[in-house]
C-alpha cells in the first residue's frame, strides 16, 4: 500500500522548521503523504502537530524549509493551496449562530462550488453529517459529534484533493469517534489525502501511517504493523519486581538489555532477542540477589509503542542538554 | 475580487447581525435614543434666565426698566429682594444668574444729566452663559435708554428726525431665528453616524477571531477585499438606515429646515458613512479583540467628532495649530457639508471640496484596512 501512495506524493516536507522566538515549535521534520493516504499525526500536546498543520494551510509562514502541498511550496503561494485544501481547525470553527444549512451555504459560496452542484454537495454533506431534518438548527445548539461532521462536511464540500483535520475528534464521544473514522476511510478511498492529528493514541490503528510527534520532532514514522514490530528497535519484556529501583540499576547493566524504563508498577525492558533474554535473565537478576516476580515477553499496544518512544526521546534530550 | 465570496460574506453578516441582539440595539435604538437626548440636552440659547432684582430707588422710571426685562423672552424676573446681603445670596444659591441694582439717584441723574448707570451683576462661572446674557441685557437697557433719550430731547423741543441715532438694519440669513438648534442638530447627525457606524464595524473582524471562526475563514481562497466589502455592504445598508432615522428627527421632530436636496444628502451621507464603516473596520483588523476595537473606534470617532469638527465649536476660534489638525478630521468635511445641506441648501457642485476629500479619506481608510487584513494567523 505505502508503494502506491510513495508514488503520487501530495504533501511533502523537507527539513520543515518553525520557530516562535526561541522556541523551535516544528524542528527539522521531513515527510510525505500519498494520494488517497490517511496520515495520522500523534503525540502529546504542544507537540507541534496542529503547528505542522497550520502550516501546510498557510496560516503560518515556515521558518525553514519546504513544504510543498498538491506541489505547490505554501510559503509562495498559499493563495493557491487554498483551494486545492479542506481544513478543520482544532477549535470549532463554523459559525454557531448560523443554520447547518446557512453554515454549508456560505462555505459552498467562499469556495465557488458551481452553483449546480451546490444542493448535490450541501446534501452529501448533511446525509454525511447525519443530519438530515436538522438543517434549520442553529449549528450552536448541536451535540459535539454532530458539528464536528458538520465541519468535516463543510471542509469537503468543495471536493479538496487534501484534507487537514486537527484534532477532529477530540471531545467527542467514542461511537461518535468511530462513525467520524469511517468517513475519513470513505474519502480517502475515493483519493483524498488526508492528514490527520489526535491526541488518542488509539486512533493510530485507523491511519494507512502515523507520524509520532514529540517537542516538534517526528521521533518515529510507519504503518501501525511497522511502529509495533521495528519503531522500538528490540522486543519488549515485562518484569513485575518488589524492589523497582535496584533492579532498574542491575538490568541496565545486564547483557542483551538496550533500554529499561518503569511503566507504571513494572519495568519495561527492551531486549534485542526476547527469546534469549528470557532464558538468561533470571539467572543474571539472580547472581545479583534480584528475584523478579514475573517476567514476559509482551507484544506491545500502539500505545505502549509511543510512551516508550516518547520515554526514550525525553531521556535522550535530557542526555544531550 | 469574486463576487460570489463577497456576496457569501455579506449574506452570512446579515444574518449574524440580525441574530445578534448587541449589534442590533447599537444599529437602532442608539441613534434614536442619541438624537433625543443630545438634540434637548446640548443648547446653547438662552432664555428665561432668572434674575434677581434691588430697586433701591421704587420710582417708575426703575419699575419701567424692570418692565423691560420682563418683556424679554431672554429673562424672568424670579425674585424682588431689598438688599445686598439678598442679591449675594440669590447669586451664590445659583437661584438667579442675573442681578440688576437700580441706584437710588436713578430717576434724579436721568432727569438732571440725560444719562444714569444700573449695576449688573452675572454669574460668571458659565462664561458662555455670562456673555449671552450681558449682550441681552445690554440691548434691553439699550432700547429703553433710547426710549428715554427720544423723549427727553422731545421735552427740549428739539424735531426728532435730527436726533435718531444710527441704527444697524440687520438680517440674519440661513438661521433666521438663530437657533443653536439649527446649528448645532445637523452635526449631531454627524456624530452619531460616526459612533454608531464606527462601533458596529469594529466588532466585525474581531468577532471571527474571538469565536475562532477567522482560523476556519482565512484557510479559504477569500480574498481580504471580498473580507471587507463583503462586511462594510450590510452595515452601509443599516447606516443608511440610522441616517435616515437622524435626519428625519432633525427635519420633523425638531423642525430644523431642510434646503437641500434629498440626492446631495443621500451621496454626501453614504461617503461620510463609508468613511466611518472603514474606521471601524480597520480598527478590528488591527485589534482583533471585540471590547478593544470598540474601545479604540469610540476613541477615534466619538473625541474628535465632538471637539473638532466643528459641530459646536467653530474652527474659526481655535488656535491656529488646532485648526491645522482639524483638517485630518473627517467629520470636519461632513459637518460643514450637512449643515450648509440643511441651512444653506448648497449643491453637491458647491460642495466639491469637502466631497473631495471625503472621498480621499475612504479610499485611504479602505486601502489601509485590506492591507491590513493578513491571512496569517500571527
Amino acid at each position: 500500500m505505502n508503494g502506491i501512495h510513495e508514488a503520487e506524493p501530495q504533501i511533502i516536507t523537507e527539513d520543515l522548521v518553525k520557530r516562535f522566538g526561541k522556541f523551535v515549535a516544528v524542528d527539522h521534520v521531513n515527510f510525505r503523504i500519498g494520494r488517497g493516504e490517511i496520515m495520522g499525526f500523534l503525540g502529546p500536546n504542544g507537540a507541534g502537530k496542529s503547528t505542522i498543520i497550520r502550516i501546510l494551510c498557510g496560516l503560518l509562514r515556515p521558518s525553514a524549509g519546504l513544504a510543498l502541498v498538491a506541489g505547490i511550496d505554501v510559503a509562495k503561494d498559499p493563495e493557491r493551496v487554498r483551494e486545492r485544501i479542506g481544513y478543520m481547525s482544532q477549535k470549532f470553527s463554523l459559525y454557531r449562530d448560523l443554520s447547518v444549512e446557512e453554515n454549508l451555504r456560505f462555505f459552498g459560496g467562499i469556495y465557488r462550488v458551481p452553483r449546480s452542484e451546490l444542493l448535490e454537495r450541501m446534501r452529501f454533506a448533511i446525509d454525511m453529517a447525519g443530519l438530515a431534518g436538522r438543517e434549520k438548527d442553529l449549528v450552536g445548539t448541536l451535540a459535539g459529534g454532530w458539528q464536528q461532521r458538520l465541519a468535516l462536511g463543510c471542509a469537503v464540500l468543495h471536493r479538496p484533493p487534501i484534507l487537514f483535520l486537527d484534532e477532529p475528534t477530540s471531545g467527542v464521544e467514542p461511537t461518535s469517534r468511530r462513525r467520524f473514522w469511517d468517513l475519513i476511510h470513505t474519502l480517502a478511498a475515493d483519493g483524498v489525502s488526508v492528514l490527520v492529528s489526535t491526541h488518542y493514541m488509539d486512533e493510530a490503528e485507523y491511519c494507512h501511517r502515523a507520524a509520532l510527534i514529540n517537542q516538534g520532532r517526528i521521533i518515529a514514522i510507519g504503518s501501525p504493523e511497522e511502529l509495533k514490530h521495528t519503531a522500538l528497535g528490540g522486543e519488549l519484556l515485562l518484569l513485575e519486581c518488589t524492589n523497582l529501583g535496584p533492579t532498574l540499576a542491575v538490568l541496565q547493566n545486564a547483557p542483551g538489555v538496550l533500554d529499561c524504563s518503569v511503566f507504571g508498577n513494572a519495568l519495561h525492558v527492551l531486549v534485542s532477542d526476547a527469546e534469549r533474554s528470557l532464558a538468561e535473565l533470571p539467572a543474571y537478576l539472580e547472581q545479583k540477589s534480584q528475584r523478579p516476580t514475573r517476567l514476559e515477553r509482551i507484544h506491545p499496544s500502539l500505545e505502549d509503542v509511543f510512551v516508550q518512544l516518547i520515554a526514550v526521546d525525553m531521556a535522550n534530550r535530557r542526555l544531550a542538554a | 475580487m469574486k463576487l460570489r465570496r463577497l456576496k457569501a460574506i455579506a449574506v452570512k453578516e446579515i444574518l449574524q447581525v440580525w441574530r445578534d441582539p448587541r449589534s442590533l440595539m447599537i444599529a437602532l435604538l442608539l441613534p434614536f435614543t442619541q438624537m433625543f437626548l443630545f438634540g434637548y440636552g446640548v443648547n446653547l440659547d438662552l432664555k428665561h434666565l432668572p434674575v434677581c432684582t434691588f430697586d433701591r430707588e421704587g420710582s417708575q422710571l426703575s419699575q419701567a426698566l424692570f418692565k423691560h426685562f420682563r418683556a424679554s423672552q431672554y429673562f424672568t424676573i424670579t425674585r424682588n429682594v431689598k438688599s445686598y446681603p439678598e442679591v449675594v445670596a440669590a447669586i451664590d444659591n445659583a437661584d438667579c444668574g442675573f442681578a440688576i441694582v437700580v441706584p437710588p439717584d436713578f430717576s434724579e441723574r436721568l432727569n438732571d444729566t440725560g444719562t444714569a448707570s444700573v449695576q449688573a451683576i452675572i454669574d460668571g462661572t458659565d462664561d458662555n452663559t455670562a456673555n449671552i446674557a450681558f449682550g441681552y441685557a445690554a440691548a434691553v437697557v439699550e432700547g429703553y435708554s433710547n426710549q428715554i433719550a427720544v423723549s427727553w430731547i422731545d421735552r427740549q423741543g428739539k424735531p426728532l428726525q435730527q436726533v435718531q441715532p444710527m441704527v444697524v438694519q440687520s438680517r440674519v440669513w440661513f438661521n433666521e431665528d438663530l437657533e443653536s438648534r439649527n446649528f448645532i442638530i445637523p452635526g449631531l447627525v454627524a456624530m452619531i453616524m460616526a459612533l454608531v457606524g464606527a462601533q458596529l464595524t469594529s466588532l466585525t473582524i474581531a468577532r471571527e477571531w474571538e469565536r475562532g471562526t477567522m482560523e476556519l475563514l482565512i484557510s479559504t481562497p477569500v480574498k481580504p477585499n471580498e473580507v471587507m466589502f463583503g462586511k462594510l455592504i450590510p452595515y452601509l445598508v443599516l447606516g443608511w438606515l440610522d441616517a435616515a432615522f437622524c435626519l428625519a428627527i432633525a427635519a420633523l421632530w425638531f423642525g430644523v429646515p431642510y434646503r437641500g436636496t434629498l440626492f446631495a444628502l443621500f451621496v454626501t451621507t453614504s461617503l461620510f458613512l463609508i468613511v466611518v464603516l472603514s474606521i471601524g473596520y480597520l480598527m478590528s483588523v488591527l485589534i482583533r479583540s471585540q471590547v478593544g476595537a470598540s474601545q479604540i473606534a469610540l476613541l477615534v470617532t466619538m473625541l474628535p467628532t465632538t471637539l473638532l469638527s466643528g459641530y459646536i465649536f467653530p474652527i474659526d476660534q481655535m488656535p491656529k495649530v488646532v485648526q491645522d489638525i482639524t483638517y485630518l478630521i473627517y467629520s470636519r468635511y461632513y459637518v460643514l457639508i450637512v449643515k450648509n445641506l440643511f441651512l444653506k441648501g448648497s449643491s453637491l457642485a458647491e460642495l466639491w471640496t469637502p466631497i473631495l476629500f471625503l472621498v480621499v479619506y475612504a479610499a485611504a481608510v479602505m486601502i489601509l484596512a485590506a492591507r491590513a487584513f493578513r491571512k496569517r494567523l500571527y
